[in-house]
């Protein structure tokens, strides 16, 4: 696939308009934005994969802003974000509830500092929050555990599926036209008067135009640009996913108070049915440390326990580590540098998923003033139909005249998450193909269940294998 | 809109005891007998375990797995139950019904008795909270067999085994046949005598380390498997057990979700349904056998299960009972789990006429004690050991004595 749109989609003398480097949540929805207009766009990174890095391991809620710091640009690409994508997803078919939020003060302190949190919320154009107190929280969540003393709903806030946003805005850009480099590894850059070479793994990919969206690389990639404004550190969250059987204990995402490290940790139900408790955030130096760890797994075990006891009864489904960019600055950093024709898309923390359609809009706007010339294409594909791998709408094996259809939707090779073959053959075939088993998990759900491939496992993979030879 | 089916009775579950209850049912002259089975095969977890060791009990043979389960197969079919592959029960639709989902499409399935035969599964790392990196090369027995057996794939050169359960030497044999030595066995058990299952390994002609009274701390590498962290309980001290696969070995949860899904009593020790000695659970109409009830036993004692299940079924059909009443049997902190967890005295005897239970830890000697309320009912020596790690059974003469309505029923290990 990623062969054929770059040879049919590059332009005439080899040069790209613009490439963005980073196909995370952010660098896709560049893409899918420029893709709209006459433009040779390419998305390079060193994954084999779409939303590989950071978006992967993301917390899964799209955010109202309600607390962001006013004023700030996240605050307000947050908030436009939560409205686009919001949209886009009813239109993709893209995972999402709007289960609404609980914000739960377990201290005097935090009870006092609620009401400052709505007039946040209010600065931040969210002006749907309310305070209860105790008993209308335990009224809401049943299964909390003791000692809450009241709570600041927050009805706007939604579960969204992390990983599909990337492939559809991946999607709608190779459709558009747009050449998805993948598996190329960023080595270096040259700029020229006209044009500026990125060097890769394998090969070069000029463009006249370098936006960099490369996550927790892009610090090491505005280096290389002539700049020193910021570093990224890895922040490393640790989630732990319950089995579908808890997804009766909560059916809100319970928000702590939050304090300086960050959001702290959430409980929260998935749109694939499970719960989810984390994150942990935890300073690293090493940008591939994805793994989990025993201090995570107790602090996530202590603070679960004190917020709904009953969740350790339930299994464990599983466990991951994602990396957040934490950068030291307080805002996100988008910054063009038109002598260079380069834009910096930095600093998108863990808001990034939700506010991935607003950056590329805003992106549009600084391109434009810096002179890039933005026509409409005469023709647009449209936005793609992904496919349902939520709880909230029917799924495949469910729908009779689905499989009547096409049988291969009624052969469960994954019998907890209850995913058919048809589901994982299409996710081979895609626009935007998984090539590995993690890439079939993220796009159809298989393996990601109770028994985390006892009885699929083994299939899955001969699947892969047979259908990627 | 989905088509329906009608039957007599609707097994779920197309392994040993799901296989066994539907020829018992037909042979005892139920008309309509359906057997649900969500994988391509019937046959359940034999199928996949290649190697001897099958139909020792109820069958007299000493045969392999697949072999085992292709026999179970051709006697349900012979016997003229129906066997639905590829087909899976999803959701109740209501207390008699089911939705079942296959290449046909959405189905319904309703019938006169529901017999519950879903099995268990392995615990895979990440629900023992087993923290570290994600790499390639991390199984449990039931996904290295499939690969192996049936998938004739690739597994690595050098494995530690986690657990120390029958299913460990299991996975240490089809390791071996797949090219890959299983170097270390991990388990949190003391010293190697504490369960006779290791006395298969002299049979086996292999003998991996037995690291005991260990525990398995991480998991690493980046890619493939690169060693796994153990750490010895009573030191603290940690090393690293070079290997690129890891297979995580027993520590078994029944599938019980279309029993929670119904609403149906768990029992919260052996986190199956709650049923009395004749496989009734509390929901009238609705049975349960096999190692979805306590986790877990031998395929040829999940299969004599079944068939012991089919004479409860058959008196229900006959109008004579109701769900499972009666008082509770309870284990002391000894056991992990007890089974059946209901005395019915209404019920008869279980299968192979035994409690069923799991011990913690080893007690060479063992002495069973039955009370109930403040009285004491039997004391008495066992002539075998109570090991962990297998299933530890106690006659069922001990509960002699009890009364119906007496309160719940306690044993105790000393």
């Amino acid at each position: 696939m990623s062969e054929r749109s770059e040879r049919s989609m590059r332009s005439i003398d080899g040069v790209y308009d613009v490439t963005i480097v980073g196909a995370g949540v952010v660098g896709t929805a560049i893409a899918r934005a420029l893709s709209r207009y006459e433009l040779d766009i390419a998305v390079v990174d060193a994954a084999h994969d779409v939303g590989e890095g950071t978006s992967k391991a993301n917390t899964a809620i799209l955010h109202t802003g309600f607390d962001a710091k006013p004023g700030t640009l996240e605050s307000r690409l947050v908030s436009r974000g939560y409205t686009l994508l919001g949209e886009y997803a009813e239109r993709t078919g893209i995972p999402m509830e709007r289960t609404g939020a609980l914000l739960v003060a377990w201290t005097d302190e935090e009870l006092a500092n609620l009401p400052s949190l709505r007039e946040k919320a209010e600065q931040n154009g969210y002006d749907a929050c309310e305070i209860i107190d105790a008993d209308a929280v335990y009224a809401t969540l049943p299964h909390l555990g003791p000692g809450a003393l009241g709570g600041l709903t927050v009805p706007g806030e939604t579960i969204i599926c992390p990983w599909t946003p990337s492939i559809a805005y991946a999607t709608e850009a190779v459709d558009n036209g747009a050449a998805l480099l993948l598996g190329r590894e960023v080595t270096g850059v040259t700029v020229g008067d006209d044009a500026t070479v990125v060097h890769t793994s394998r090969g070069d990919i000029t463009a006249r135009w370098l936006i960099n969206a490369a996550g927790l690389g892009a610090d090491v990639l505005d280096c290389a640009l002539g700049f020193d404004r910021f570093t990224v550190t890895p922040r490393r969250g640790e989630l732990l996913v319950f089995d579908k059987l808890a997804r009766p204990l909560v059916d809100k995402i319970v928000l702590p108070v939050p304090s300086k490290l960050g959001k702290g940790v959430l409980v929260s139900p998935t749109v694939y049915g499970n719960v989810m408790l984390g994150p942990t955030a935890e300073d690293l130096h090493d940008k591939t440390a994805t793994g989990t760890s025993e201090n995570g797994f107790a602090f996530l075990h202590e603070k679960g326990e004190r917020l709904m006891p009953t969740l350790f009864e339930e299994e464990v489904t599983t466990a991951y580590a994602g990396l957040r960019a934490a950068i030291d600055h307080g805002d996100y950093l988008i910054e063009p540098d038109p002598e260079q024709r380069y834009l910096l898309v930095g600093g998108i923390r863990s808001t990034g998923l939700t506010a991935s359609m607003a950056i590329a809009e805003y992106v549009e706007g600084l391109l434009s003033d810096a002179g890039v010339e933005l026509r409409r294409r005469s023709s647009l594909a449209d936005p793609p139909q992904m496919p349902n791998i939520g709880e909230a709408r029917p799924r495949p094996y469910e729908r009779d005249e689905v499989i009547r259809r096409d049988p291969a939707y009624g052969e469960l090779v994954c019998f907890c998450e209850r995913v058919s073959f048809g589901e994982v053959r299409d996710a081979l075939c895609a626009t935007v193909p998984a090539v590995d088993r993690s890439g079939v998990s993220r796009r159809t759900r298989a393996t990601n269940g109770r028994c985390q491939g006892f009885y699929c496992g083994a299939a899955v993979d001969a699947t892969i294998e047979e259908m990627v030879r | 809109m989905s088509s329906e089916r009608r039957t007599d009775v609707v097994v779920i579950g197309g392994g040993p005891s799901g296989l066994s209850a539907a020829t018992a049912l037909r042979r005892q002259g139920v008309d309509r007998v359906l057997v649900v089975e969500r994988e391509r095969e019937a046959g359940g977890i034999p199928r996949h375990s290649d190697h001897l060791g099958y139909g020792i009990r109820d069958r007299r043979r000493f045969i392999s797995g697949p072999v085992y389960a292709r026999r179970l197969v051709t006697e349900t079919a012979d016997a003229g139950a129906e066997i639905l592959t590829g087909t899976m029960a999803t959701s109740w639709r209501d207390e008699r019904s089911l939705y079942l989902t296959s290449p046909r499409g959405r189905e319904i399935v309703s019938a006169e008795a529901i017999v519950v035969a879903t099995g268990a599964r392995e615990r895979p790392r990440s629900a023992r909270m087993i923290p570290g990196s994600r790499p390639a090369g991390v199984y449990t027995t039931g996904e290295l067999q499939n690969r192996v057996h049936l998938h004739h794939g690739a597994v690595g050169k050098r494995a530690v085994i986690v657990g120390g359960e029958l299913v460990s030497w299991s996975a240490a044999m089809t390791l071996k046949e797949a090219g890959c030595v299983p170097a270390a066995m991990v388990t949190h058990y003391d010293s190697p005598e504490s369960y006779g299952v290791f006395n298969l390994g002299g049979r086996l002609l292999f003998r991996p380390d037995l690291v005991t009274g260990h525990r398995v701390t991480q998991v690493l590498g980046r890619r493939r498997v690169e060693g796994v962290e153990v750490e010895d309980l009573a030191t603290g001290d940690r090393r690293v057990l070079d290997c690129d696969t890891v297979v995580f070995t027993g520590d078994w949860i029944p599938d019980h979700e279309l029993v929670r899904s119904a609403g149906i009593e768990l029992a919260p020790d052996t986190k199956g349904p709650l049923v009395d000695a004749a496989g009734r659970t509390r929901r009238e109409g609705v049975f349960a056998a096999g190692n979805v009830v306590h986790p877990v036993d031998t395929a040829d004692i999940a299969a004599l299960g079944g068939t012991h299940v089919a004479d409860a079924v058959l008196r229900y059909l006959g109008g004579t009972t109701a769900g499972a009443g009666g008082v509770r049997l309870l284990g002391d902190a000894s056991f992990r789990w007890v089974s059946p967890g209901l005395i019915d005295l209404s019920a008869g005897i279980p299968a192979r006429g035994r409690i069923e239970t799991w011990v913690n830890d080893l007690v060479r000697v063992p002495r069973v004690t039955v009370t109930q309320g403040d009285s004491v009912v039997t004391r008495r020596r066992l002539p075998w050991p109570a090991s962990p790690g297998r299933v530890f059974r106690i006659p069922w003469d001990v509960l002699n004595g009890i009364v119906p309505n007496g309160g719940d029923v306690r044993l105790h290990l000393s």
